[in-house]
């Protein structure tokens, strides 16, 4: 049973770090290239083959594969039974995923694909990339299957009792990305594979992009809600004290569940064909979603400041520096929860309604989004994968003083890169571009930051290189004797009767159905009422 | 149940954060009339050559009936027409846009004027500029390989220049 959890976490959080390893490289190429300093290398057609791969990668290659990792450890060593559906039903969704994967790799390399990780019809790329999406998504949907019947299976041993936070966070998580996939699920099957074969000539472009607005939003917290379960499970534990609240974590895991996907329209504030007042009515709901993100990050703090006390800590401010900041998962903690607070002080402004066209498709929205993704949620991956690696490889980490000067160059270089990328927005810098031939008057004023973007990128990069060396390292050390287990965090109060609306997800899917129906609904409905003019294909 | 004194208040502070923020977007939107550029309004797009609207003749600045300015463009691979566009300052101003093949996306730098141009729909953006001077105007959605390439200069002048080339231009 723990060999098989193990082998087949293992196998798919290495194809992550290998894709992210390769993402990391073309990031480094993207940086050098944009900043204007290596003119050899300025190859438009190399440098948007890049900015594809980047993003289909680090977007849906890197996350997909970790979290499925991460939610099979997470039902082996929380409810300690078998995965759902037995040995071959995971290597079985595996399989899908990871041929899906490769095939879009070879078609994102050879430059068939050039379209960026949003597809952005009338561009076609060749057929094969989208039935490549559709497999590495219907193989997810795999690994959703088995988290939410795992969790069933050992509810219905286990009547009563309270499915182990983790567990509960990591099944909404899985329930989440089902839904918010079927947007974009509907586009590649309804319209792009028909389109880019030739059996329809033309594609509705709006609709196109209503359905992957469907997908866009939610996907960020499918993201952020492992970062999450590190900060509610792991972080506590790591850092020697306890979870404040295990019901309150559960109260904001599933309003980031209900209220994440029906907001995507956000996404589409400057885009003509949708009516302002839906557009008004998703900004209501993405405010909303940002009251579980407030509540999450009181929770990580208190629960910090509950170890830090534990250890000695005394006075306002005294508990933070008596926390043990040598440890990975503390470190991560605390700089994950800094950039968080910075990214979503940004995503205020995009998520206003009357504010975003100022912002709208600049370079701030990458800062924003690399501060939220690659920031925020992936110094948490690095982190959750450094504390599972003892229990999942049998082997002691390589070395945690490599992990935590890991740790501190993500957070540097995330910092120095995409804190200018912000002002970079504001002066009006468009996002995807390589090294436009605008007016110098244009340009001067940009060249400094471009600098501080090349050294960000590069300090990213060194950080990219260490968490392989170290990761990959451990698997050379000698087995432990004992095979360590992997500890989550305790609630500070003991969870002695759960209401059921907190142990289950019956009650919110339904609600998520009638809200999805309600917001989206006639904003899709609406292609198919007037009368529309699609579009023929593109090459790029 | 066991919910903290402390993280109750502040569940209800962050409800009221959230709240707060809806309220002075709306307050906005309804006072100051402030929305995003929404007008579900379809075109073919093969076919803008042929339309009354977009075809050669008839894209650029014009005076409307009732005294209005309304700027008709058309967004293609890599350009925006009419490439060179003499507006005044403090006026009001309608802008028109269709793409005539792929999504675009037009940015006057340092304005109010953002809007997605997507093949099919009309886009409409109403706005004025307060400040005189050279705006660049980019497109900042990837339209393919010469992406970097699309951009032009807004030149916004003082109403009596603006008057005068628009006497010129009459002539």
């Amino acid at each position: 049973m723990r060999a098989h959890a193990s082998k087949l976490s293992l196998a798919n959080i290495w194809v992550a770090l290998t894709t992210f390893l390769l993402a990391a490289l073309m990031g480094l190429y993207q940086v050098a290239e944009r900043s204007g300093l290596f003119p050899q290398i300025e190859v438009i057609e190399l440098y948007y083959r890049s900015v594809s791969s980047h993003g289909v990668i680090m977007g849906f290659v890197l996350t997909t594969f970790f979290i499925m990792g991460f939610g099979y450890w997470i039902i082996h060593t929380t409810l300690k039974t078998e995965i759902w559906g037995g040995k071959k039903l995971g290597w079985f969704g595996f399989s899908l995923a990871f041929g899906g994967t490769v095939a879009d790799a070879i078609m994102l390399l050879s430059g068939e694909a050039s379209v960026m990780y949003t597809f952005y019809p009338p561009l076609k790329a060749n057929p094969v990339f989208y039935f490549g999406a559709a497999f590495l998504v219907v193989g997810s949907w795999v690994w959703c299957l088995q988290m939410v019947m795992s969790m069933h299976v050992w509810k219905k041993a286990n009547p009563g009792a309270a499915v182990p936070l983790a567990m509960y966070a990591m099944t909404a998580n899985a329930i989440l990305w089902f839904i918010t996939s079927l947007g974009v699920t509907s586009e590649v099957l309804f319209q792009l594979i028909p389109w880019s074969l030739g059996w329809i000539d033309t594609i509705d472009v709006g609709l196109a992009r209503t359905l992957f607005s469907w997908t866009l939003h939610a996907i960020v917290y499918f993201w952020l809600i492992p970062a999450y379960i590190a900060f509610y499970t792991l972080l506590p534990k790591a850092a020697g004290g306890k979870l404040f609240s295990d019901e309150i974590s559960r109260i904001s895991i599933l309003m980031l569940l209900v209220f994440s996907v029906p907001i995507g329209m956000h996404h589409l504030y400057v885009d003509p064909f949708q009516d302002a007042g839906w557009k008004f009515v998703h900004m209501i709901g993405t405010f909303m979603v940002a009251i579980p993100t407030l509540i999450t990050g009181f929770t990580a703090i208190a629960s910090m400041e509950v170890a830090g006390r534990l250890r000695g800590g005394k006075g306002l401010f005294g508990w933070i520096k008596a926390l043990n900041w040598s440890n990975p998962m503390v470190l991560s903690g605390g700089l994950s929860l800094l950039m968080l607070t910075i990214g979503g002080w940004g995503g205020m402004i995009n998520a206003s309604y009357s504010l975003n066209v100022a912002v709208h498709n600049t370079q701030w929205i990458t800062g924003h989004f690399h501060l939220i993704f690659a920031g925020t949620s992936v110094i948490m991956y690095f982190s959750a994968a450094y504390y599972m690696w003892p229990s999942l490889t049998g082997r002691p980490l390589y070395s945690t003083k490599m992990a935590l000067i890991q740790l501190w160059l993500w957070f540097i270089g995330m910092v120095v890169l995409t804190l200018p990328w912000h002002v970079l927005g504001l002066l009006g810098q468009p996002r995807r571009i390589g090294v436009p031939p605008y007016a110098d008057d244009v340009t001067a004023p940009w060249a400094p930051y471009e600098f501080l973007m090349l050294v960000g990128g590069v300090i990213l990069f060194i950080s990219a290189v260490l968490l392989i060396i170290n990761l990959l390292f451990s698997h050379f050390k000698a087995k432990a004797e004992t095979m360590p287990v992997m500890e989550y965090a305790e609630s500070m109060h003991p969870v002695m009767n759960i209401p059921k609306l907190l142990n289950g997800f019956g009650f919110w899917t339904a609600v998520i159905v009638v809200y999805m129906i309600a917001s989206y609904g006639y904003p899709i409905l609406q292609f198919f009422l007037m009368e529309t003019n699609g579009t023929f294909p593109w090459s790029i | 149940m066991h919910i903290d004194g402390t993280e109750k208040k502040w569940v209800i502070l962050s409800f009221a954060m959230a709240f707060a923020m809806m309220g002075i977007l709306a307050a906005y939107a309804i006072n100051k009339n402030i929305h995003p550029p929404s007008n579900v309004e379809t075109i073919d797009s093969t076919t803008l050559h042929l339309s009354e609207e977009f075809n050669e003749d008839n894209i650029g600045i014009k005076r409307e009936a009732d005294g209005s300015l309304r700027v008709t463009m058309v967004a293609a691979r890599y350009g925006f027409f009419p490439h060179n566009l003499k507006i005044p300052v403090d006026t009001p101003i309608k802008f028109r846009l269709a793409s005539a093949d792929v999504l675009h996306g037009v940015h006057t730098a340092f304005t109010n004027m953002n809007t997605m141009v997507v093949p099919g729909y009309i886009s409409e953006v109403n706005t004025t500029f307060p400040k005189v001077g050279k705006f660049p105007m980019f497109c900042n959605e990837y339209c393919g390989l010469g992406h970097d390439y699309m951009w032009s200069q807004l030149n916004v002048v003082s109403k009596e220049d603006f008057e005068k080339s628009m006497k010129e231009g009459d002539k």
